[in-house]
Formats: structure tokens, sequence, C-alpha cells
């Protein structure tokens, strides 16, 4: 695929000085919008999880003229719902070492260097805000029996930050913003607009000014404007199909926004989460994620044997080997999620790998149900090992669980600056759909405190500071009319096609060879033949994919086929960026670039830098460099030994 | 398994509708019921007939999207589980299934397996909620909360707003849905200040959705995929009537 290289980008907005003072200066220096004028200036926000539902629901009670829009019935079904796991909050409420500065450090090593600092510092500030704005809506959070609140240990970190509520931390987050929203509904200030799926942006005059969007019940295409558009539309991990996300993410909004003018960055950095249930079959539609604080007290390991076929009970303890602890004797079972995901992958490609196909390993919990007593576990983890057994048929407290990796996570996203806005003025991007704070890998709870920190805390305040300047009056007709222009031409086209194979079994092909070429290992071989590929797949649905049924009712074969056209686009870009980025760095390993243990080698010299990619239609993308540097973290070699 | 299904289908809201006979053959005990639809419905794309509509995300158990009714039961005889959290292990080779949408007055049904349950966010807006604006909340160690409060909360606030409660009532009663949330804020401090004036408003709007009375027949509490227990329904009784005796 051609690419060329545009100037780099230099003015990330934030501002100079030292790094704990800087959301300090910027909100000082964000312009104020008069109260009286705040309803006559319109937010469109896509997307209601905890980026998007907070950030409707704060921008309504800052009096602003909102209108919300969600593709599933209702507002709090929202992908975040599934998060298990936990939230990062740098309370050190536990006196164990804990601050914003270690926050701030462990996300910037996690991220394995490929962060901005000042972002990540500022997320790290607000959130100790987040865990009080929860606890005020009445998120149930686990607590002690002194009544406060408890935390638990995530991987990459060794202070205990992660605050939950039993294994649904995400729903009852969700939860809390979702209430929120509706209390903005019911006062009149954010209109909702559920079942609605957003199929172009409105670029007029250089801003962002609306959206068209697809009434999903009726069919009709309607058009919203605005005087400023949020993108919280979440991760494109589907890209892969088979992966951890609900089965309704996408790229659309975030990749139609590209194709508008929105820069793309680091689209390859994915994260492969190391604990999910294994694939059982061809049919299979999804994966389920077994959450991280299992590695709490779950020990992993595979037999010492290759082609072991015994059950795990006859393994005596010499002849297992308990690989990450071996390995990585100061952080064992807790390392990182990529460092932990390619581990398994090692032990399967030895074979050694566990169950149908030798694609798992175990994740054993007989000694912490010895040490702990069976009731313990079952109170920590019971409805996870519900879960597992609904999906497997077996009983982990008798026999250890199987987990293989799976997508889980995209870092990359859309580019954003310092107040999160887009390279199209107006067009602002918040939570997993942007690129900000994880760098090349996200350490666990984190997804969770960026989504509220940009909807509750961030956005708010920086997008008051372009909207000062509003309202920005009439959008051009014409401006308007070719977006939906281009989004009728798009559905026409998929109707008229009219072949013999299903939208789905095109997802799937582009998914395998996905995760075949450009998963958890990529090399400069494995990607130029998905390159290649990847747009002969494409030709082949543009003439042959099938989609039943009419534009003008509930189609869900038609959703479905506007999602996969997209994902084709976006996965060559992914391609060609994890090409063009041939150091390895957390979620993105290039085989070409390891030490001599295997671990990732980084190449700061060369790639310390965010890759925004700017479409380019018909000469292929532009490449934009923003150069990262780091005053506070010294760059080093990620060791988790 | 080879199994015959009979599925409701009806294009829209002013259609009737009418039950239609499926036969899938090959399914794998280890799919889920929702994969098994898929695979039924891959086949009727490829024919040029219209695949089945209904409702799912997370396919996880927890977002609260999916929900049919099989062979009768809201979301199928296994207890304690979403329609996509189903397997087909239990089933047997050779099973009729039937599978029909939640039937409910205020669920008015959409497309086939697809039903409208906007009534369940009217009810939140009336008052399922703490009013507590981004940025004004104290810290939070400043009001400990027992922990047994903190776990009755919880296990209150695991509803996923599926509707299955509906689906089963034989009033068509939303009081589980309804009580969960009340019970879920009346337990815990924060809650403490809207207490009576929520129960009353929520109350209030599910009565004049059009979701029925409770006459505590627990039908409810038995198809419920979280297993929300009936005595929340007593909590949202009498937050209510100290409610209205004021
Ligand atoms: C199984 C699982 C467990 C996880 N556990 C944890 C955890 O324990 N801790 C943690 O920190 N993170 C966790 N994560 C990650 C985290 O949940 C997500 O990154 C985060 O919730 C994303 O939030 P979001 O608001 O950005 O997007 P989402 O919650 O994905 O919301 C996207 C919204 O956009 C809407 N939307 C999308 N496309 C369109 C469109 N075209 N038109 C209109 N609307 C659209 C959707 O309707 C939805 O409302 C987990 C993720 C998974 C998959
Ligand atoms: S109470 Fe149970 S059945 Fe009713 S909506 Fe909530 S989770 Fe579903
Ligand atoms: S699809 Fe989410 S609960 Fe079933």
């Amino acid at each position: 695929m051609k690419f060329t290289e545009g100037p780099e980008i230099r003015d990330t907005k934030a501002p100079e000085g030292p790094v704990e003072e800087r959301w300090e200066k910027r909100k000082f220096g964000a312009k104020l919008v008069n109260p009286a004028n705040k309803r006559k200036l319109n937010v469109i926000v896509i997307g209601t999880g905890l980026a998007g539902g907070s950030a409707a629901a704060t921008l309504g009670e800052l009096g602003y003229n909102v209108k919300s829009f969600c593709y599933q019935d209702t507002p709090r079904r929202a992908h975040s719902i599934a998060a298990q796991g936990g939230i990062n909050a740098a309370k050190n409420y536990r006196g164990d070492g804990d601050s914003i500065y270690r926050l701030f450090y462990d996300t910037v090593k996690g991220g394995d260097f490929r962060a901005r600092e000042s972002n990540v510092y500022r997320l790290a500030q607000v959130s100790v805000n987040i865990i009080d704005q929860a606890v005020a809506q009445g998120v149930p959070f686990a607590r002690e029996y002194g009544g406060l609140l408890d935390t638990r240990s995530f991987g990459g970190a060794q202070v205990s930050r992660t605050f939950y509520a039993r294994g649904q931390t995400g729903q009852q987050l969700l939860l809390g913003a979702y209430q929120a929203l509706e209390r903005q509904i019911a006062a009149g200030t954010v209109q909702m607009h559920t079942r609605h799926e957003m199929l172009d942006l409105i670029v007029a005059d250089g801003r962002a000014r609306g959206v068209i969007v697809r009434d999903m019940v009726t069919g009709e295409i309607e058009r919203h404007l605005a005087d400023a558009v949020v993108l919280a539309s979440g991760g494109y991990g589907n890209v892969f199909f088979l992966s951890t996300n609900a089965k309704g993410c996408n790229t659309t909004a975030i990749w139609r926004a590209h194709e508008r003018g929105a820069y793309f960055a680091n689209p390859c950095y994915t994260q492969i989460h190391p604990t999910c249930i294994p694939v059982s079959g061809e049919y299979q539609s999804k994966l389920t994620l077994m959450s991280e604080s299992l590695r709490n007290d779950g020990r992993v390991w595979v037999p010492l044997r290759k082609n072991d076929e015994r059950a795990p009970g006859d393994i005596p303890e010499e002849e297992r080997d308990y690989y990450l602890e071996r390995i990585y004797p100061s952080f064992g079972n807790l390392v990182p999620r990529d460092i932990a995901s390619r581990a398994a992958k090692n032990v399967c490609d030895e074979g050694r790998g566990v169950g149908p196909g030798g694609l798992g390993v175990y994740l054993d919990f007989r000694d912490a149900i010895n040490r702990l007593g069976r009731d313990a576990v079952e109170k920590k983890y019971g409805n996870l090992f519900e879960m597992y057994e609904r999906i497997t048929g077996e009983n982990p407290y008798d026999v250890p669980m199987r987990i293989y990796p799976a997508v889980h996570y995209t870092m990359g996203g859309l580019w954003v600056d310092y107040d999160l806005q887009s390279t199209i003025p107006g067009l602002f991007v918040i939570g997993e759909a942007n690129f900000s704070d994880h760098g090349a890998n996200r350490l666990g709870a984190s997804a969770l405190m960026q989504g509220l920190a940009d909807g509750y805390f961030v956005l708010p305040t920086t997008i008051g500071d372009y909207l000062a300047a509003g309202p920005f009056g009439d959008v051009d007709d014409e401006a308007v009319a070719q977006a939906e222009i281009r989004v009728r031409d798009k559905i026409d086209r998929l109707l008229a096609v009219n072949g013999t194979r299903t939208p789905d079994s095109f997802h799937r092909e582009l998914g395998k060879l996905m995760w075949d070429y450009c998963g958890m290992e990529r090399t400069e071989e494995s990607l130029r033949k998905a390159l290649e590929r990847i747009p002969e797949l494409r030709a082949e649905f543009w003439q042959n994919v099938k989609v039943s049924g009419t534009a003008e009712e509930l189609n869900q074969v038609l959703e479905k086929a506007g999602r996969v056209a997209d994902f084709f686009d976006l996965a060559e870009l992914m391609c060609l960026d994890a090409l063009v980025r041939s150091e390895s760095c957390g979620g993105h390993f290039r085989a070409e670039s390891q030490d001599a243990d295997g671990e990732a080698l980084r190449d700061d010299e060369h790639f310390a830098h965010v890759s925004a990619w700017e479409h380019g239609g018909e000469d292929g993308p532009v490449l934009h460099k923003e150069t990262l540097e780091y005053e506070y973290v010294k760059m080093t070699q990620r060791s988790y030994k | 398994m080879n199994l015959t299904l009979r599925v409701w289908r009806q294009s829209g809201p002013s259609d009737a509708g009418r039950m239609v006979t499926y036969k899938v053959e090959d399914v794998s005990p280890d799919m889920s019921f929702l994969e098994m639809l898929d695979v039924l419905n891959e086949r009727l794309i490829v024919e040029g007939d219209d695949p089945i509509a209904f409702d799912h995300d997370c396919r996880e158990g927890i977002c609260g999207m999916c929900g049919m009714v099989i062979n009768g039961v809201a979301h199928g005889e296994q207890r304690a589980t979403t329609t996509c959290q189903l397997h087909m292990r239990h089933f047997e080779d050779g099973a009729e299934i039937t599978i029909e949408p939640w039937r409910a007055a205020p669920f008015p049904v959409v497309k086939d397996l697809v039903v409208d349950r906007s009534a369940f966010d009217r009810i939140i807006q009336a008052g399922g909620f703490v009013s507590v604006p981004a940025g004004s909340a104290p810290d939070a160690h400043s009001v400990p909360v027992r922990k047994e409060d903190a776990d009755a909360a919880f296990d209150a606030a695991t509803c996923i707003g599926c509707g299955a409660c509906v689906a089963a009532c034989p009033n068509g009663s939303a009081s589980l849905f309804t009580a969960a949330k009340i019970t879920h804020l009346s337990l815990l401090p924060q809650g403490q200040p809207e207490r009576l004036s929520r129960a009353k408003a929520m109350v209030d709007q599910m009565d004049s959705e059009g979701f029925g009375g409770c006459t505590n027949t627990g039908e409810c509490t038995a198809v419920c995929p979280k297993g929300i227990p009936l005595d929340t329904i007593a909590q949202m009784n009498s937050d209510y009537l100290k409610a209205n005796a004021k």
C-alpha cells in the first residue's frame, strides 16, 4: 500500500511548565461560556458508554443543549457495561506507597513509552475525583468491614489501587453515568436517540457541524446539526471478528470521521488479553474474557512435556511449568497483559498448550482454594467461575480453567490534542475511540478510568474553550447534502450487489486474516501478505456480498454490511501502520525486533513518536509524526523480571 | 444435534405475526443459543429469506439486550441465565423449541423477536438516580457504608434491565425492575435525601406506562437472570406508602 509522509505535528496544546501544574493551567486558561449562552450551544455526543454517557450528562448539567446517540435500544447497554475487573485511582487509601506520580509513572511505563506525559499525568490527577463522583452517585463498590472502600491489585502495578464492584465494575459505573444521563433527559437538557447509527460526519467551513444518522427501526436517514460533535463510540477490536467486545462494536463512526479529515493515530496498537475462554468451534461468535483479577490468585501453567494428554489433575507438581512465575519472578502471574499473552502463545507454539487444538493454558485455583478456602474464593470470583462453567460446561473449582489470549482493546484511535480535539476543529474524541493515554499497551483497570476522566472532567472543560467562540451560525446546505448523498450511496451500493456470501462470512475471513498476520506477533512478511489479501477480499465483498431486505426497515444484515465495509479499510491501515513501525513496543510485537530472551525491543531512536495517519484517498494515506518526549519518566526497556 | 424451531415472525408493529417452523441441523452442543440462531440466519440470508431479527450485544449476560421466550419461559428454562448465556448442551437432540418475543403491552414488538423496552428508561428518568452533578462530590471516604448495606445494594443494582420479569408476569408488572433500582439506592446513605420522592415518582411512572400491578406470583424472580429477590418489592412498597403518607 502506498503512503507518503507529511509535516510533523508539533503543537499538542499541552501547557508548558511542571507536569503537575499543566492541567490547572489549562483549566484556568480555558475560556468560559456565559451560562445564558449555553442553552444556545448544541453539542452532539455519539455513544453512551462510560465516556459518552458521562460527557452527555455533564454537558447537560452545565446547561448545554445536548443530543446523544447510541445503536442499542437504551444507553445503559453500551459495551462499557461488560467491564469486569475494576477501575484504577491514585487514592492511596491503603497507604501502600501509591500516589498520583506513581500511577502516572506506571501508566507511562506500562504503555511502553509511547504515550504523552502531559495527558497521562492529568489522567492520574483526575482519577481520584472519579471515585468520589461514582460513590456519590450510589455506585456500590466493594467495601471492607469498617465501611471503607476495598481495593485490589491489577497487572503492571505493585500497589493495590483498583476499586471494584464484584466482577461487574463496568456495569455499576455505567449505570451511574446512565442514571445521571437519564436525569438530564428528564430535565430536558439532553435529547436521547437510541437505535440510531452515525454514518457520516458533516464538516462545513472547516468545522465539525453535525452528523448523518440512520434510524435503525425505520431506516430513515436523518441530519443533526450542532456547534460541536463528540465521538465516544468505543474501540475497534471487532476488526478481528472474534474479540471480547460486544457484537455491535464497530469502527464506523471514527472511520467515517477519518475519511472526513480526522487523523487516525497508532491504528496497529491492539491489546490482546491473556485470560479469555478459548475458541470452541467454527460457529464461535465472540470470545469471553475472564477478568485479569483472577491472576491475583490463579496460577498459570502448562505441562513441561510437549503434547501431554494427561488430565491436569494427573500431572504432578514437578512436571508442571508455572512459566510466568519462572520467567518473571518479581511480577509472576501479574505481568502486564502483552507479556502474559505472548508468553502463552510461546508455550503453545512449543506444543505445550492444552485443550482442543493445543490453544490454551491452565489458570489454576487449586492452591488458592487450599490456602483461602473454597468460600473465600467463591466470594471473590464466584460470578466469573459461574460464567466459565456456563460456557464451557467445566467446573473451575475442580479442574483448572483453560484460557487463551484474545483481542480485547484498541489503544489506537483518532488523534487528539491535549484538549481531546481531533484535527477537525469542533470534533472531540473521548474514551476508547481516541488514542490518547495508554501508549502501546493499556494497563488493566485504566480504560474505565480514562473514559470517565474524559467524560466527567476533561472534555466538559476543554469543549467550553472551543464553544466560547460559538454559536457558529447556519450550516452550509451543500455540505449537509453531500454527506447525506454519500450515506445513501453506500447503502444503495451494498443492497445492489446481491451476491452469494453473507457480511458475517466476509467479516470472519477478514478477522482470521488479521489474527494470523497482524495479531500477537507480526512480521514484515505477514504484514505484506495481509496488505495483499485485504484488498482482494474487499473487492470480493463489493462484488459478492448478499444483503437481504431493504433500507427502509429494521435490517440487521444491512447494519452489519456497512460496518464490515469500514473494517476492511481500517484493517488495511492497521497493517500499514504495523509494517511501518518496525520496532516492537507494548502490544505491537514485531518478531524482527526482540532481544536475546525474546522480549519486545523498542527502537526509541526511530520510533519515539505517535504515527498519525491522514486519509489520503487515491494517493494513499499521509503519515504525520508527533515526537514524544519524556521529561519525567526515564525511557528504559521495560522489565518485569 | 438436529432441531425443529418454531419462531415468531412479525415484519413490523402493524403485522399480525405468526409462528414459522425451521429445521436446523448439525448443531454443536457447545454452541450458545444465539450462535445456533446465527447459523440459521446465515442460511436464510443466502437463500434470500429475511433472517430472524433479535436483539443482542454483549453475549455475556450483562448488557440486558437479549431476551426471548423459549419454550414458554423467559430466557429459557435454565435458571439465572440470559438467553445469550444459554448453551445448546441443555437441549435434547431432535427437540422442538418454540421462540417468541417478550409479550407485554408496554413492550410493543418492533420486528420478530425485537421489542421496544423504552418504558424502562422512562421509569429511571422519573427518579432512578442520585442528584449529584459532576465535580460536586465529597471525598469517597467521607461517608463509610456498612459492608452489609453495600453488598445488599450491589445485589439489587445488578439488574440488567432485560425485561424478563415483565414478560414472565401474568399481570405484566414491572415491579421487580423498579424495585431493584429503588432498593439499590435506598440502601445507601447517598440515596437517602431523595428516597421517598424517588419511590413515588418511579412507581407512578411505572403505573402510567401501563404495566400491571403486582400480586406476588413470584414468576418474575424465577426467571430473573440476576436473581433479584422478591423482597425488593416489599421495600419499594414500604417506601411508596411512606411517601404517600407524607
Ligand atoms: C470484557 C471486557 C472487560 C473489560 N474490563 C475492564 C476493566 O475491568 N477495567 C477497565 O478499565 N477496562 C475494562 N475494559 C475496557 C473498557 O470496558 C472499555 O475500553 C471502555 O468501557 C470503553 O468505553 P467507551 O465509553 O469508550 O466506549 P463503549 O462503552 O464501547 O461505548 C460505545 C458507545 O458508542 C455507541 N456507538 C458506537 N458506534 C456508533 C455509531 N456508529 N453510531 C452511534 N452510536 C455508536 C454505542 O452504542 C455505545 O453507546 C474491558 C473491556 C471488555 C471488552
Ligand atoms: S429484575 Fe431481573 S428480569 Fe427484571 S429487568 Fe432486572 S435483571 Fe431483568
Ligand atoms: S446479549 Fe447482553 S445480556 Fe445477552
